[in-house]
């Protein structure tokens, strides 16, 4: 099988690999996907509570090529976004950026949840620990 | 400067190592030259049908045929006459098993087979049990072996068959075909044997063993694709097969169909190397396939073998690396040709049957790397394919969150993974 330069790319240099600290409040942890399955994706984001922007995103994925080239994308794309604008990425988008093969569109898929499920933790910890004043002055 | 460039890449490549590497013997063998060389005088000067009795094109032609026929006899401990030329080891399954099952419905309808063997020998019986053939799979232990216990168990007054592989194409694992022989043999039952990946490599015996009927191929064995062949017992007792093909009664009515002469040639000769080298040529393989299972169990951790080594092909190494997927390491090591037990690398989407039969979990299955081991590999591309395989094997797990999580004492069998939809 053929792999896209920018799959290729991703592989021998994928961007923000790592670890943050998830028992931090600012950050957001999403582990999607299942040994069995052959893809296991861990995607972080560290974000400001000030501003909603995602300052540091992390992965680490076990899987095939194109399972990595998506998460490593994935991070350069939610650096720098607010959280908003990271949940309007879609799977698609990665798909058509690293053209990926129809036997490879779960990894974009994968990639989706993985950033669904880091925003949904982190904002889960927000409900939980934020008091009302700082919510309330997000809109 | 263009000299010097040339020279500072090729000067990371120790001497004897040239890119790529071919290490997946067991998926095909490249042509041995001299195999090449018995072959070419067949594709143009003695290019007559074997089947031509009445002019001296045909004989040339036929007695090319008759001398591999003895060759590959040879090998295997058998007469010239009980050798079937096929199309390839799975039109010999395919011959052996359905041709069993019509010419013995009579005697029975139940066939003994085990869960591991090559997918031509699955198929066929998948296949038989639609038209109301009775099919017993057995399993494997962690070692990759049939119990004879459990194969003693399965037999009935129906059964007309057991059909057992000599070596497993992935694991390399040699069952006991002494053992299986001498059972069926006291049971009045037909022994096949798929030795497709064992002819040439380890000694084989149709007497010693037993074997009523043996799979053979050429292009495992150094010599060209497309051409296979089909031991039958011609006496104690003799077996004899319904024809899949009709047509012009070729091969004792057994296979129809003009014979390929160049490849039998070429097969033939293949047979007759492997008859000569086969005693060095196993100790020289056995010894890379230590040294490339030392280094990389040496130098890694959470790194395994798959399959028994007490009774292993000699350049067979099957080697789980957990927490790496298969596909991603394989292309780590994009200038080695290897073979993945992972779901990734086949249209399936499942991990290898063989090594789920062994027990190993889909996580383990999609972490394992196959390495054929051939005649024309060198100690230096055994070390180079060591340190490479280390080197990819540790810079994934960095990039892997199972291999964290193992290491930070994290049980996985005990997180909730979220499995629907993938």
């Amino acid at each position: 099988m053929a792999y896209s330069d920018k799959v290729v790319d991703h592989y021998n240099n994928p961007r923000n690999v790592g670890t943050l600290d998830k028992s931090s409040s600012e950050v957001g942890t999403g582990l999607v996907g299942a040994p069995e399955c052959g893809d296991v994706m861990r995607l972080q984001i560290k974000v400001n509570p000030e501003t909603q922007v995602i300052e540091d995103a992390k992965f680490k994925t076990f899987g095939c090529g194109s399972a990595i080239a998506s998460s490593s994308l994935a991070t350069e794309w939610i650096k720098g976004k607010n959280v908003e604008d990271a949940l309007a990425i879609k799977n698609t988008d990665i798909v058509k950026e690293l053209a990926l093969p129809p036997v490879k569109i779960h990894c974009s898929v994968l990639a989706e949840d993985a950033i669904r499920a880091a925003i949904g933790d982190w904002k889960k910890k927000q409900a939980a620990t934020e008091s009302a004043p700082v919510a309330a002055q997000a809109k | 400067m263009e000299m010097e460039k040339k020279m500072s890449t090729n000067g990371n490549l120790p001497n004897g190592v040239k890119l790529p590497i071919y290490l997946d013997n067991h998926a095909t063998t490249p042509l041995d030259p001299r195999v090449l060389e018995a072959m070419m005088p067949y594709f143009t000067g003695k290019f007559g049908n074997a089947a031509s009795r009445n002019h001296q094109f045909g004989w040339e032609a036929e007695a090319g045929v008759e001398t591999a026929r003895e060759q590959i006899a040879k090998l295997i401990g058998a007469t010239a006459k009980e050798i079937i030329f096929t199309s390839g080891a799975t039109e010999s399954n395919n011959l052996a098993i359905k041709g069993v099952a019509e010419m013995y419905k009579e005697k029975g309808n139940h066939i003994i087979t085990a869960v591991t063997e090559h997918k031509a020998v699955l198929d066929t019986c998948k296949r038989l049990e639609k038209y109301g053939t009775r099919v017993t799979y057995l399993p494997v232990g962690a070692d990759g072996l049939i119990n004879l216990d459990e194969l003693r168990n399965a037999i009935t007054d129906k059964t007309i068959l057991v059909t057992i592989m000599a070596a497993n194409n992935e694991i390399g694992v040699l069952q006991p075909i002494d053992e299986i022989g001498a059972i069926c043999k006291e049971k009045g039952i037909i022994f096949h044997s798929d030795a497709v990946q064992a002819l040439g490599k380890v000694p084989l015996d149709v007497n010693k063993s037993n074997i009523s009927i043996m799979s053979l191929t050429g292009h495992k064995l150094y010599g060209p694709k497309g051409v296979g062949a089909l031991y039958v017992r011609r006496k104690n007792p003799r077996v004899q097969l319904s024809a899949i093909l009709d047509g012009g009664g070729h091969e004792r009515g057994m296979r129809s169909g003009t014979l390929n002469v160049p490849g039998i040639v070429g097969f033939g000769k293949a047979c007759e190397i492997a008859m000569q080298e086969m005693p060095e040529e196993s100790k020289r393989l056995k010894s890379l396939r230590d040294r490339l299972m030392n280094k990389l169990l040496g130098n890694l951790d959470e790194t395994h073998v798959n399959g028994t080594m007490e009774r292993h092909l000699p350049g067979n190494l099957n080697i789980s690396f957990v927490y790496v997927e298969g596909e991603s390491l394989l292309m780590g090591v994009n200038d080695i040709a290897v073979s993945s037990g992972s779901a990734c690398t086949s249209a399936t989407l499942e991990p290898s049957y063989v090594l789920k039969a062994l027990g190993l979990g889909d996580d383990v299955a999609h972490s394992s790397i196959r390495f054929g081991i051939g005649r024309f590999n060198t100690e230096a591309e055994i070390d180079y394919v060591a340190d490479r395989f280390i080197d990819t094997v540790k810079k994934l797990r960095e990039l892997s969150p199972l291999y964290e999580m193992v290491k930070e004492g994290i049980d996985l069998s005990k997180i909730e993974w979220q499995t629907e939809g993938h």
